[in-house]
Protein backbone atom coordinates (compact mmCIF):
# COMPACT_ATOMS: atom_id res chain seq x y z
CA UNK A 1 0.00 0.00 0.00
CA UNK A 2 1.87 3.03 -1.27
CA UNK A 3 0.54 6.07 0.56
CA UNK A 4 2.75 8.46 -1.45
CA UNK A 5 1.14 7.18 -4.67
CA UNK A 6 -2.34 7.76 -3.26
CA UNK A 7 -1.70 11.08 -1.57
CA UNK A 8 0.30 12.92 -4.24
CA UNK A 9 1.54 16.35 -3.18
CA UNK A 10 -0.77 17.93 -5.77
CA UNK A 11 -3.74 16.33 -4.00
CA UNK A 12 -2.62 17.53 -0.58
CA UNK A 13 -2.03 21.05 -1.96
CA UNK A 14 -5.56 21.23 -3.35
CA UNK A 15 -6.91 19.79 -0.08
CA UNK A 16 -5.17 22.43 2.04
CA UNK A 17 -6.14 25.30 -0.27
CA UNK A 18 -9.08 24.33 -2.51
CA UNK A 19 -9.63 26.41 -5.66
CA UNK A 20 -12.98 28.10 -6.43
CA UNK A 21 -14.43 27.06 -3.03
CA UNK A 22 -17.45 28.83 -1.57
CA UNK A 23 -20.95 29.36 -2.98
CA UNK A 24 -21.37 32.24 -5.43
CA UNK A 25 -24.04 34.03 -7.48
CA UNK A 26 -25.21 33.95 -10.19
CA UNK A 27 -26.07 30.30 -10.88
CA UNK A 28 -28.75 28.41 -12.80
CA UNK A 29 -28.62 25.17 -10.87
CA UNK A 30 -27.63 24.00 -7.40
CA UNK A 31 -27.33 20.37 -6.35
CA UNK A 32 -26.51 18.58 -3.12
CA UNK A 33 -24.73 15.25 -3.41
CA UNK A 34 -23.93 12.85 -0.60
CA UNK A 35 -21.81 9.78 -0.46
CA UNK A 36 -24.14 7.66 1.68
CA UNK A 37 -21.53 5.16 2.80
CA UNK A 38 -19.10 7.69 4.26
CA UNK A 39 -21.17 10.85 4.62
CA UNK A 40 -19.08 13.14 2.40
CA UNK A 41 -21.24 16.00 1.12
CA UNK A 42 -21.04 18.71 -1.50
CA UNK A 43 -23.40 21.55 -2.40
CA UNK A 44 -22.47 22.74 -5.86
CA UNK A 45 -23.66 25.55 -8.14
CA UNK A 46 -23.16 25.93 -11.86
CA UNK A 47 -23.44 29.11 -13.90
CA UNK A 48 -23.68 28.52 -17.65
CA UNK A 49 -23.69 31.27 -20.27
CA UNK A 50 -23.87 30.75 -24.05
CA UNK A 51 -22.81 27.11 -23.75
CA UNK A 52 -19.82 27.90 -21.59
CA UNK A 53 -19.27 26.92 -17.94
CA UNK A 54 -18.87 30.43 -16.54
CA UNK A 55 -18.54 29.42 -12.90
CA UNK A 56 -18.59 26.44 -10.57
CA UNK A 57 -18.85 27.20 -6.88
CA UNK A 58 -19.24 24.76 -4.01
CA UNK A 59 -19.34 24.07 -0.32
CA UNK A 60 -17.87 20.64 0.40
CA UNK A 61 -17.16 18.56 3.46
CA UNK A 62 -15.18 15.39 3.16
CA UNK A 63 -11.83 13.66 2.94
CA UNK A 64 -8.72 14.97 1.20
CA UNK A 65 -9.46 12.98 -1.96
CA UNK A 66 -13.01 14.30 -2.39
CA UNK A 67 -12.02 17.87 -1.52
CA UNK A 68 -9.02 17.92 -3.84
CA UNK A 69 -10.91 16.27 -6.71
CA UNK A 70 -13.65 18.90 -6.49
CA UNK A 71 -11.03 21.66 -6.52
CA UNK A 72 -9.27 20.18 -9.57
CA UNK A 73 -12.61 19.65 -11.32
CA UNK A 74 -13.52 23.33 -10.89
CA UNK A 75 -10.12 24.34 -12.32
CA UNK A 76 -10.66 22.08 -15.32
CA UNK A 77 -14.23 22.98 -16.31
CA UNK A 78 -14.52 26.69 -15.59
CA UNK A 79 -14.25 28.64 -18.85
CA UNK A 80 -14.73 25.54 -21.02
CA UNK A 81 -17.56 24.87 -23.46
CA UNK A 82 -19.99 22.39 -21.88
CA UNK A 83 -19.18 19.72 -24.49
CA UNK A 84 -15.42 20.04 -23.89
CA UNK A 85 -15.93 19.97 -20.13
CA UNK A 86 -18.02 16.78 -20.47
CA UNK A 87 -15.16 15.17 -22.40
CA UNK A 88 -12.77 15.99 -19.56
CA UNK A 89 -15.33 14.52 -17.15
CA UNK A 90 -15.44 11.34 -19.23
CA UNK A 91 -11.62 11.07 -19.23
CA UNK A 92 -11.51 11.49 -15.47
CA UNK A 93 -14.22 8.86 -14.91
CA UNK A 94 -12.39 6.48 -17.24
CA UNK A 95 -9.16 7.01 -15.30
CA UNK A 96 -10.95 6.39 -11.99
CA UNK A 97 -12.56 3.17 -13.23
CA UNK A 98 -9.34 1.83 -14.75
CA UNK A 99 -8.00 0.22 -11.54
CA UNK A 100 -4.72 1.87 -12.50
CA UNK A 101 -4.46 0.41 -16.02
CA UNK A 102 -4.96 3.69 -17.95
CA UNK A 103 -2.17 6.25 -18.39
CA UNK A 104 -3.70 9.67 -17.84
CA UNK A 105 -3.26 12.41 -20.44
CA UNK A 106 -1.83 15.47 -18.72
CA UNK A 107 -2.92 17.74 -21.58
CA UNK A 108 -6.53 16.85 -20.83
CA UNK A 109 -6.56 16.25 -17.09
CA UNK A 110 -3.80 18.63 -15.89
CA UNK A 111 -3.65 18.29 -12.04
CA UNK A 112 -6.23 15.51 -12.41
CA UNK A 113 -3.46 13.08 -13.35
CA UNK A 114 -2.48 13.06 -9.67
CA UNK A 115 -5.56 10.92 -9.03
CA UNK A 116 -4.20 7.99 -11.08
CA UNK A 117 -3.10 6.37 -7.81
CA UNK A 118 -6.60 6.66 -6.35
CA UNK A 119 -7.88 4.28 -9.03
CA UNK A 120 -5.94 1.47 -7.28
CA UNK A 121 -7.99 1.99 -4.10
CA UNK A 122 -11.54 0.97 -5.08
CA UNK A 123 -13.00 2.22 -1.80
CA UNK A 124 -11.75 5.75 -2.54
CA UNK A 125 -12.84 6.07 -6.19
CA UNK A 126 -16.27 7.32 -5.10
CA UNK A 127 -14.52 10.06 -3.09
CA UNK A 128 -12.74 11.33 -6.21
CA UNK A 129 -15.96 11.26 -8.23
CA UNK A 130 -18.30 13.00 -5.76
CA UNK A 131 -17.64 16.56 -7.02
CA UNK A 132 -17.60 15.49 -10.67
CA UNK A 133 -20.97 13.75 -10.35
CA UNK A 134 -22.42 16.84 -8.68
CA UNK A 135 -21.07 19.05 -11.47
CA UNK A 136 -22.49 16.80 -14.19
CA UNK A 137 -25.89 16.74 -12.49
CA UNK A 138 -25.96 20.51 -11.93
CA UNK A 139 -24.86 21.23 -15.48
CA UNK A 140 -27.56 18.96 -16.91
CA UNK A 141 -30.11 20.80 -14.78
CA UNK A 142 -28.77 24.21 -15.81
CA UNK A 143 -28.92 23.28 -19.50
CA UNK A 144 -32.41 21.75 -19.37
CA UNK A 145 -33.73 24.76 -17.43
CA UNK A 146 -32.33 27.20 -19.95
CA UNK A 147 -33.98 25.23 -22.79
CA UNK A 148 -37.44 25.48 -21.21
CA UNK B 1 3.26 5.95 28.57
CA UNK B 2 3.25 2.60 26.87
CA UNK B 3 2.35 -0.87 28.04
CA UNK B 4 5.85 -1.50 29.41
CA UNK B 5 5.29 1.16 32.04
CA UNK B 6 1.79 0.13 33.04
CA UNK B 7 0.56 -2.94 34.82
CA UNK B 8 -2.78 -3.78 33.28
CA UNK B 9 -4.98 -6.04 35.33
CA UNK B 10 -8.04 -7.95 34.23
CA UNK B 11 -6.72 -9.00 30.83
CA UNK B 12 -7.63 -12.37 29.34
CA UNK B 13 -4.93 -14.79 28.16
CA UNK B 14 -4.83 -13.29 24.68
CA UNK B 15 -1.99 -15.55 23.49
CA UNK B 16 -4.21 -18.57 24.00
CA UNK B 17 -7.33 -16.84 22.66
CA UNK B 18 -5.63 -15.48 19.54
CA UNK B 19 -4.52 -19.00 18.62
CA UNK B 20 -8.23 -19.80 18.18
CA UNK B 21 -8.70 -17.02 15.59
CA UNK B 22 -6.87 -17.97 12.35
CA UNK B 23 -7.42 -14.57 10.73
CA UNK B 24 -5.52 -12.76 13.50
CA UNK B 25 -2.25 -14.33 12.37
CA UNK B 26 -2.60 -13.43 8.69
CA UNK B 27 -0.32 -10.85 7.10
CA UNK B 28 -1.44 -7.86 5.06
CA UNK B 29 0.24 -5.98 2.21
CA UNK B 30 3.90 -5.30 2.95
CA UNK B 31 3.95 -8.40 5.19
CA UNK B 32 2.46 -6.38 8.01
CA UNK B 33 0.63 -8.17 10.82
CA UNK B 34 -3.09 -7.48 11.08
CA UNK B 35 -4.05 -5.15 13.94
CA UNK B 36 -7.81 -5.60 13.91
CA UNK B 37 -9.52 -2.75 15.76
CA UNK B 38 -12.93 -2.93 14.09
CA UNK B 39 -14.76 -5.46 16.24
CA UNK B 40 -17.75 -3.19 16.90
CA UNK B 41 -18.31 -3.44 13.15
CA UNK B 42 -17.92 -7.21 13.13
CA UNK B 43 -15.90 -9.50 15.37
CA UNK B 44 -13.56 -12.20 14.12
CA UNK B 45 -14.54 -15.86 14.43
CA UNK B 46 -12.74 -18.63 16.32
CA UNK B 47 -12.06 -22.11 14.87
CA UNK B 48 -14.71 -23.48 17.24
CA UNK B 49 -17.43 -21.50 15.45
CA UNK B 50 -16.12 -22.11 11.95
CA UNK B 51 -15.66 -25.81 12.81
CA UNK B 52 -19.18 -26.25 14.20
CA UNK B 53 -20.64 -24.78 11.02
CA UNK B 54 -18.45 -26.88 8.73
CA UNK B 55 -19.24 -30.04 10.71
CA UNK B 56 -22.96 -29.39 10.36
CA UNK B 57 -22.70 -28.85 6.61
CA UNK B 58 -20.50 -31.94 6.20
CA UNK B 59 -22.44 -34.40 8.37
CA UNK B 60 -25.93 -33.18 9.23
CA UNK B 61 -27.14 -30.66 6.66
CA UNK B 62 -30.87 -30.91 6.15
CA UNK B 63 -33.87 -28.63 6.51
CA UNK B 64 -35.43 -28.25 9.94
CA UNK B 65 -38.89 -28.91 11.30
CA UNK B 66 -40.30 -30.87 8.39
CA UNK B 67 -38.23 -33.88 7.32
CA UNK B 68 -38.73 -37.21 9.09
CA UNK B 69 -35.42 -38.67 7.93
CA UNK B 70 -32.43 -39.04 10.26
CA UNK B 71 -30.64 -35.97 8.95
CA UNK B 72 -33.79 -33.88 9.32
CA UNK B 73 -34.13 -35.00 12.92
CA UNK B 74 -30.49 -34.26 13.69
CA UNK B 75 -30.63 -30.85 12.02
CA UNK B 76 -33.84 -29.87 13.84
CA UNK B 77 -32.36 -31.07 17.10
CA UNK B 78 -29.18 -29.01 16.56
CA UNK B 79 -31.18 -25.91 15.60
CA UNK B 80 -33.40 -26.14 18.68
CA UNK B 81 -30.47 -26.92 20.99
CA UNK B 82 -28.90 -23.72 19.64
CA UNK B 83 -32.01 -21.81 20.66
CA UNK B 84 -31.92 -23.31 24.16
CA UNK B 85 -28.21 -22.40 24.55
CA UNK B 86 -28.80 -18.83 23.44
CA UNK B 87 -31.81 -18.53 25.74
CA UNK B 88 -29.69 -19.72 28.66
CA UNK B 89 -26.89 -17.30 27.69
CA UNK B 90 -29.21 -14.29 28.12
CA UNK B 91 -31.24 -15.93 30.92
CA UNK B 92 -34.47 -15.90 28.92
CA UNK B 93 -37.34 -17.37 30.97
CA UNK B 94 -38.30 -19.62 28.05
CA UNK B 95 -36.47 -20.68 24.87
CA UNK B 96 -39.64 -20.05 22.83
CA UNK B 97 -39.13 -16.34 23.49
CA UNK B 98 -35.91 -16.45 21.45
CA UNK B 99 -36.74 -15.57 17.83
CA UNK B 100 -34.03 -16.02 15.22
CA UNK B 101 -33.77 -13.13 12.76
CA UNK B 102 -31.22 -12.06 10.17
CA UNK B 103 -29.55 -9.45 12.38
CA UNK B 104 -30.42 -6.71 14.90
CA UNK B 105 -31.89 -4.54 12.15
CA UNK B 106 -34.38 -7.23 11.21
CA UNK B 107 -35.18 -7.91 14.87
CA UNK B 108 -35.92 -4.21 15.47
CA UNK B 109 -37.94 -3.97 12.25
CA UNK B 110 -39.93 -7.02 13.36
CA UNK B 111 -41.03 -5.15 16.48
CA UNK B 112 -41.68 -1.81 14.75
CA UNK B 113 -43.63 -3.38 11.89
CA UNK B 114 -45.78 -5.72 13.97
CA UNK B 115 -46.60 -2.78 16.26
CA UNK B 116 -47.68 -0.82 13.17
CA UNK B 117 -50.05 -3.68 12.30
CA UNK B 118 -51.22 -4.41 15.85
CA UNK B 119 -54.74 -3.88 17.13
CA UNK B 120 -55.79 -3.71 20.74
CA UNK B 121 -53.48 -3.07 23.68
CA UNK B 122 -50.33 -2.49 21.66
CA UNK B 123 -51.89 -0.48 18.84
CA UNK B 124 -50.03 2.74 18.06
CA UNK B 125 -52.36 5.50 16.90
CA UNK B 126 -52.55 9.19 16.03
CA UNK B 127 -51.21 11.32 18.88
CA UNK B 128 -49.34 8.41 20.49
CA UNK B 129 -45.63 8.84 21.06
CA UNK B 130 -42.58 6.74 20.33
CA UNK B 131 -39.35 7.54 22.18
CA UNK B 132 -35.79 6.85 21.02
CA UNK B 133 -32.44 8.58 21.65
CA UNK B 134 -30.05 10.71 19.64
CA UNK B 135 -27.27 8.12 20.07
CA UNK B 136 -29.05 5.30 18.25
CA UNK B 137 -27.64 3.39 15.32
CA UNK B 138 -29.73 4.09 12.21
CA UNK B 139 -31.29 0.63 12.65
CA UNK B 140 -32.98 1.88 15.82
CA UNK B 141 -34.05 5.20 14.29
CA UNK B 142 -35.43 4.48 10.84
CA UNK B 143 -37.91 1.67 11.78
CA UNK B 144 -39.45 4.00 14.40
CA UNK B 145 -39.61 6.93 11.98
CA UNK B 146 -41.47 4.62 9.61
CA UNK B 147 -43.82 3.46 12.38
CA UNK B 148 -44.55 7.06 13.45
CA UNK B 149 -45.16 8.11 9.85
CA UNK B 150 -47.45 5.17 9.11
CA UNK B 151 -49.55 5.59 12.24
CA UNK B 152 -49.56 9.38 12.68
CA UNK B 153 -47.62 9.00 15.91
CA UNK B 154 -45.00 11.45 17.18
CA UNK B 155 -41.34 10.48 17.43
CA UNK B 156 -39.48 11.96 20.42
CA UNK B 157 -35.97 11.41 21.66
CA UNK B 158 -33.49 11.93 24.45
CA UNK B 159 -30.55 14.17 23.61
CA UNK B 160 -26.87 13.65 24.43
CA UNK B 161 -24.84 15.63 26.97
CA UNK B 162 -21.47 17.17 26.09
CA UNK B 163 -19.83 14.21 27.86
CA UNK B 164 -21.63 11.79 25.56
CA UNK B 165 -24.15 10.52 28.10
CA UNK B 166 -27.93 10.41 27.64
CA UNK B 167 -29.61 13.58 28.87
CA UNK B 168 -32.41 12.23 31.06
CA UNK B 169 -33.19 15.58 32.75
CA UNK B 170 -36.59 15.73 30.98
CA UNK B 171 -37.40 12.03 31.33
CA UNK B 172 -40.81 12.58 32.93
CA UNK B 173 -42.02 14.76 30.07
CA UNK B 174 -40.34 12.83 27.25
CA UNK B 175 -41.79 9.55 28.50
CA UNK B 176 -45.42 10.39 29.34
CA UNK B 177 -48.93 8.97 29.26
CA UNK B 178 -49.01 9.13 25.45
CA UNK B 179 -45.81 7.06 25.10
CA UNK B 180 -46.45 3.62 23.60
CA UNK B 181 -42.89 2.45 22.92
CA UNK B 182 -39.43 3.39 24.16
CA UNK B 183 -36.54 1.95 22.12
CA UNK B 184 -33.05 2.55 23.45
CA UNK B 185 -29.54 1.42 22.72
CA UNK B 186 -27.70 -0.28 25.59
CA UNK B 187 -24.14 0.46 24.46
CA UNK B 188 -23.58 3.16 21.82
CA UNK B 189 -21.67 1.85 18.82
CA UNK B 190 -20.16 5.30 18.25
CA UNK B 191 -19.70 6.93 21.68
CA UNK B 192 -19.23 3.74 23.67
CA UNK B 193 -21.69 5.01 26.27
CA UNK B 194 -23.54 2.46 28.40
CA UNK B 195 -27.02 3.88 28.91
CA UNK B 196 -28.87 3.88 32.28
CA UNK B 197 -31.52 1.39 31.17
CA UNK B 198 -32.89 0.75 34.65
CA UNK B 199 -34.10 4.36 35.00
CA UNK B 200 -35.59 4.39 31.51
CA UNK B 201 -37.34 1.03 31.87
CA UNK B 202 -38.80 2.02 35.25
CA UNK B 203 -40.26 5.24 33.84
CA UNK B 204 -41.53 3.58 30.65
CA UNK B 205 -43.33 0.86 32.57
CA UNK B 206 -44.80 3.48 34.90
CA UNK B 207 -46.71 4.89 31.92
CA UNK B 208 -47.45 1.48 30.40
CA UNK B 209 -45.06 1.77 27.44
CA UNK B 210 -43.20 -1.16 25.89
CA UNK B 211 -39.40 -1.08 26.10
CA UNK B 212 -37.19 -2.28 23.27
CA UNK B 213 -33.42 -2.53 23.83
CA UNK B 214 -30.85 -2.56 21.04
CA UNK B 215 -28.24 -4.76 22.70
CA UNK B 216 -26.03 -5.24 19.61
CA UNK B 217 -22.92 -3.92 21.39
CA UNK B 218 -23.98 -5.11 24.85
CA UNK B 219 -24.46 -8.87 24.52
CA UNK B 220 -20.93 -9.29 23.06
CA UNK B 221 -19.33 -7.32 25.87
CA UNK B 222 -20.91 -8.23 29.20
CA UNK B 223 -23.28 -10.66 30.90
CA UNK B 224 -26.87 -9.94 29.92
CA UNK B 225 -29.81 -11.18 31.95
CA UNK B 226 -33.03 -10.30 30.14
CA UNK B 227 -35.17 -11.54 33.01
CA UNK B 228 -33.47 -9.18 35.45
CA UNK B 229 -33.35 -6.31 32.96
CA UNK B 230 -37.13 -6.03 32.74
CA UNK B 231 -37.38 -4.76 29.14
CA UNK B 232 -40.00 -6.22 26.79
CA UNK B 233 -37.71 -6.81 23.80
CA UNK B 234 -33.95 -7.21 23.44
CA UNK B 235 -32.31 -7.35 19.99
CA UNK B 236 -28.77 -8.43 19.19
CA UNK B 237 -26.74 -9.86 16.35
CA UNK B 238 -24.48 -12.91 16.09
CA UNK B 239 -21.60 -11.54 14.08
CA UNK B 240 -20.45 -9.05 16.74
CA UNK B 241 -20.10 -11.82 19.37
CA UNK B 242 -17.66 -14.15 17.53
CA UNK B 243 -20.61 -15.74 15.72
CA UNK B 244 -21.43 -15.78 12.00
CA UNK B 245 -23.20 -13.14 9.93
CA UNK B 246 -26.81 -13.74 8.87
CA UNK B 247 -28.16 -14.50 12.34
CA UNK B 248 -29.62 -12.18 14.90
CA UNK B 249 -31.86 -12.65 17.90
CA UNK B 250 -35.00 -10.99 19.13
CA UNK B 251 -35.89 -11.90 22.67
CA UNK B 252 -39.41 -10.81 23.57
CA UNK B 253 -41.87 -11.41 26.38
CA UNK B 254 -44.15 -14.27 25.36
CA UNK B 255 -47.22 -12.29 26.43
CA UNK B 256 -46.37 -9.44 24.02
CA UNK B 257 -45.16 -11.65 21.17
CA UNK B 258 -48.37 -13.69 21.40
CA UNK B 259 -50.48 -10.54 21.11
CA UNK B 260 -48.63 -9.13 18.09
CA UNK B 261 -49.46 -10.13 14.50
CA UNK B 262 -46.88 -12.09 12.46
CA UNK B 263 -44.02 -10.26 10.70
CA UNK B 264 -43.31 -12.32 7.57
CA UNK B 265 -45.82 -14.81 6.21
CA UNK B 266 -44.80 -18.14 4.69
CA UNK B 267 -43.75 -21.67 5.48
CA UNK B 268 -43.16 -22.81 9.07
CA UNK B 269 -45.01 -19.90 10.66
CA UNK B 270 -48.51 -21.29 10.18
CA UNK B 271 -50.77 -23.61 12.12
CA UNK B 272 -53.05 -24.19 9.15
CA UNK B 273 -53.70 -22.57 5.78
CA UNK B 274 -56.84 -22.54 3.66
CA UNK B 275 -57.43 -20.46 0.56
CA UNK B 276 -59.49 -18.09 2.68
CA UNK B 277 -57.30 -17.62 5.74
CA UNK B 278 -54.45 -18.88 7.88
CA UNK B 279 -53.74 -19.30 11.55
CA UNK B 280 -50.38 -18.98 13.23
CA UNK B 281 -48.01 -21.43 14.80
CA UNK B 282 -47.08 -20.89 18.46
CA UNK B 283 -43.85 -19.10 19.41
CA UNK B 284 -41.16 -19.02 18.19
CA UNK B 285 -42.24 -20.44 14.80
CA UNK B 286 -44.87 -17.69 14.37
CA UNK B 287 -42.03 -15.22 13.73
CA UNK B 288 -39.74 -17.50 11.71
CA UNK B 289 -41.20 -17.77 8.22
CA UNK B 290 -39.32 -19.81 5.66
CA UNK B 291 -36.17 -21.88 6.02
CA UNK B 292 -34.27 -20.22 8.85
CA UNK B 293 -30.51 -19.55 9.02
CA UNK B 294 -29.93 -23.06 10.39
CA UNK B 295 -26.16 -23.32 10.24
CA UNK B 296 -25.80 -19.72 11.38
CA UNK B 297 -27.86 -20.53 14.49
CA UNK B 298 -25.58 -23.48 15.17
CA UNK B 299 -22.57 -21.22 14.66
CA UNK B 300 -24.03 -18.71 17.10
CA UNK B 301 -24.55 -21.47 19.66
CA UNK B 302 -20.87 -22.38 19.26
CA UNK B 303 -20.03 -18.69 19.78
CA UNK B 304 -22.10 -18.68 22.97
CA UNK B 305 -20.25 -21.81 24.15
CA UNK B 306 -16.95 -20.07 23.41
CA UNK B 307 -17.92 -16.92 25.32
CA UNK B 308 -19.35 -18.94 28.22
CA UNK B 309 -16.14 -20.95 28.54
CA UNK B 310 -14.18 -17.69 28.86
CA UNK B 311 -16.84 -16.30 31.20
CA UNK B 312 -18.68 -13.12 30.26
CA UNK B 313 -17.50 -11.36 33.41
CA UNK B 314 -13.91 -12.04 32.30
CA UNK B 315 -14.72 -10.79 28.78
CA UNK B 316 -16.15 -7.61 30.33
CA UNK B 317 -13.07 -7.24 32.52
CA UNK B 318 -10.78 -7.52 29.50
CA UNK B 319 -12.84 -5.05 27.50
CA UNK B 320 -12.74 -2.62 30.44
CA UNK B 321 -8.96 -2.90 30.91
CA UNK B 322 -8.22 -2.50 27.19
CA UNK B 323 -10.64 0.41 26.83
CA UNK B 324 -9.13 2.18 29.85
CA UNK B 325 -5.64 1.72 28.39
CA UNK B 326 -6.78 2.96 24.95
CA UNK B 327 -8.44 6.05 26.43
CA UNK B 328 -5.30 6.82 28.45
CA UNK B 329 -3.02 6.48 25.44
CA UNK B 330 -5.31 8.35 23.01
CA UNK B 331 -5.75 11.25 25.43
CA UNK B 332 -1.97 11.76 25.28
CA UNK B 333 -2.08 12.39 21.51
CA UNK B 334 -1.90 16.09 20.62
CA UNK B 335 -4.72 17.25 18.39
CA UNK B 336 -6.87 14.20 19.10
CA UNK B 337 -10.41 14.65 20.44
CA UNK B 338 -12.44 11.74 21.75
CA UNK B 339 -16.17 11.82 21.01
CA UNK B 340 -17.92 10.25 23.97
CA UNK B 341 -16.97 9.54 27.58
CA UNK B 342 -13.22 9.82 28.23
CA UNK B 343 -13.46 7.92 31.53
CA UNK B 344 -13.73 4.14 31.41
CA UNK B 345 -16.92 4.23 33.51
CA UNK B 346 -20.18 2.86 32.07
CA UNK B 347 -18.35 2.64 28.81
CA UNK B 348 -18.00 -0.04 26.14
CA UNK B 349 -15.01 -0.86 23.98
CA UNK B 350 -15.50 1.51 21.05
CA UNK B 351 -13.62 4.82 20.93
CA UNK B 352 -14.42 7.38 18.22
CA UNK B 353 -12.12 10.33 17.70
CA UNK B 354 -11.17 13.27 15.51
CA UNK B 355 -7.67 14.39 14.58
CA UNK B 356 -7.24 18.10 13.89
CA UNK B 357 -6.55 18.72 10.22
CA UNK B 358 -6.91 15.14 8.97
CA UNK B 359 -10.18 13.74 7.73
CA UNK B 360 -11.24 10.37 9.25
CA UNK B 361 -11.11 8.59 5.88
CA UNK B 362 -7.56 9.74 5.41
CA UNK B 363 -6.67 8.65 8.96
CA UNK B 364 -8.07 5.18 8.35
CA UNK B 365 -6.37 4.93 4.94
CA UNK B 366 -2.92 5.60 6.37
CA UNK B 367 -3.59 3.33 9.37
CA UNK B 368 -4.63 0.59 6.93
CA UNK B 369 -1.34 0.93 5.09
CA UNK B 370 0.29 0.12 8.45
CA UNK B 371 -1.94 -2.92 8.98
CA UNK B 372 -4.21 -1.21 11.51
CA UNK B 373 -7.88 -1.78 10.62
CA UNK B 374 -10.25 0.85 12.06
CA UNK B 375 -13.54 2.24 10.82
CA UNK B 376 -14.02 5.72 9.40
CA UNK B 377 -17.30 7.41 8.59
CA UNK B 378 -20.56 8.03 10.41
CA UNK B 379 -20.81 4.44 11.78
CA UNK B 380 -24.53 4.47 10.93
CA UNK B 381 -25.01 7.10 13.64
CA UNK B 382 -25.35 10.37 11.72
CA UNK B 383 -27.50 12.16 14.34
CA UNK B 384 -24.96 11.40 17.09
CA UNK B 385 -22.19 12.82 14.90
CA UNK B 386 -24.29 15.89 14.10
CA UNK B 387 -24.77 16.39 17.86
CA UNK B 388 -21.02 16.87 18.16
CA UNK B 389 -20.85 19.07 15.07
CA UNK B 390 -18.95 16.57 12.97
CA UNK B 391 -19.80 14.61 9.87
CA UNK B 392 -17.69 11.56 10.55
CA UNK B 393 -15.09 10.12 12.88
CA UNK B 394 -12.45 7.43 13.14
CA UNK B 395 -13.42 4.56 15.43
CA UNK B 396 -11.21 1.97 17.08
CA UNK B 397 -13.06 -0.89 18.76
CA UNK B 398 -11.77 -3.76 20.82
CA UNK B 399 -12.72 -7.27 21.79
CA UNK B 400 -11.60 -10.27 23.77
CA UNK B 401 -8.54 -10.82 21.55
CA UNK B 402 -7.29 -7.20 21.56
CA UNK B 403 -3.87 -6.68 23.16
CA UNK B 404 -2.27 -3.57 24.69
CA UNK B 405 0.41 -3.85 22.00
CA UNK B 406 -2.32 -3.31 19.38
CA UNK B 407 -3.37 -0.11 21.15
CA UNK B 408 0.28 0.98 21.01
CA UNK B 409 0.31 0.19 17.26
CA UNK B 410 -2.79 2.37 16.85
CA UNK B 411 -1.22 5.30 18.67
CA UNK B 412 2.04 4.94 16.72
CA UNK B 413 0.00 4.84 13.50
CA UNK B 414 -1.88 8.00 14.45
CA UNK B 415 1.43 9.81 15.08
CA UNK B 416 2.68 8.60 11.68
CA UNK B 417 -0.56 9.82 10.08
CA UNK B 418 -0.06 13.27 11.58
CA UNK B 419 3.51 13.40 10.25
CA UNK B 420 2.33 12.25 6.81
CA UNK B 421 -0.26 15.03 6.60
CA UNK B 422 2.11 17.48 8.28
CA UNK B 423 -0.18 18.40 11.15
CA UNK B 424 0.54 18.88 14.85
CA UNK B 425 3.87 18.33 16.53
Amino acid sequence: MDMQALYQEIILDHYRAPHHAGLREPFQAEVHHVNPTCGDEVTLRVHVLDGVVEDVSYDAEGCSISQAATSVMADLVIGKKIGDAMEIHDSFVELMQSRGRVDPDEDVLEDGIAFAGVAKFPARVKCALLGWMAWKDATAKAVSDSEV
Amino acid sequence: MTMQGTALTGLLDTDRIRADFPILSRRLDGDRPLVYLDSANTSQKPRQVIGAMTAHYEQINSNVGRAVHQLGDASTQAYEVARVKIAAFINAPDASEVIFAKNSSEALNLVANTLAWAHGDYEVGVGDEVVITEMEHHSNIVPWQLLAERKGATLRWFGITDEGRLDLSQIDSIINDRTKVVSVVWVSNMLGTVTPLETIIRRAHEVGALVVVDASQAVPQFRVDVAALGADFVAFTGHKMVGPTGIGVLWGRAKVLDALPPFLGGGSMIETVTMQRSTWAPLPAKFEAGTPPIVEAIGLAAAVDYLSALGMDNVAGHEHAITAYALERLLEVDGLTILGPTEPVDRGGAVSFEIDGVHPHDVSQVLDSLGVAVRAGHHCAKPAHARFGVQSSTRASFYLYTTPAEIDALVDGIEQTKRFFKVGS
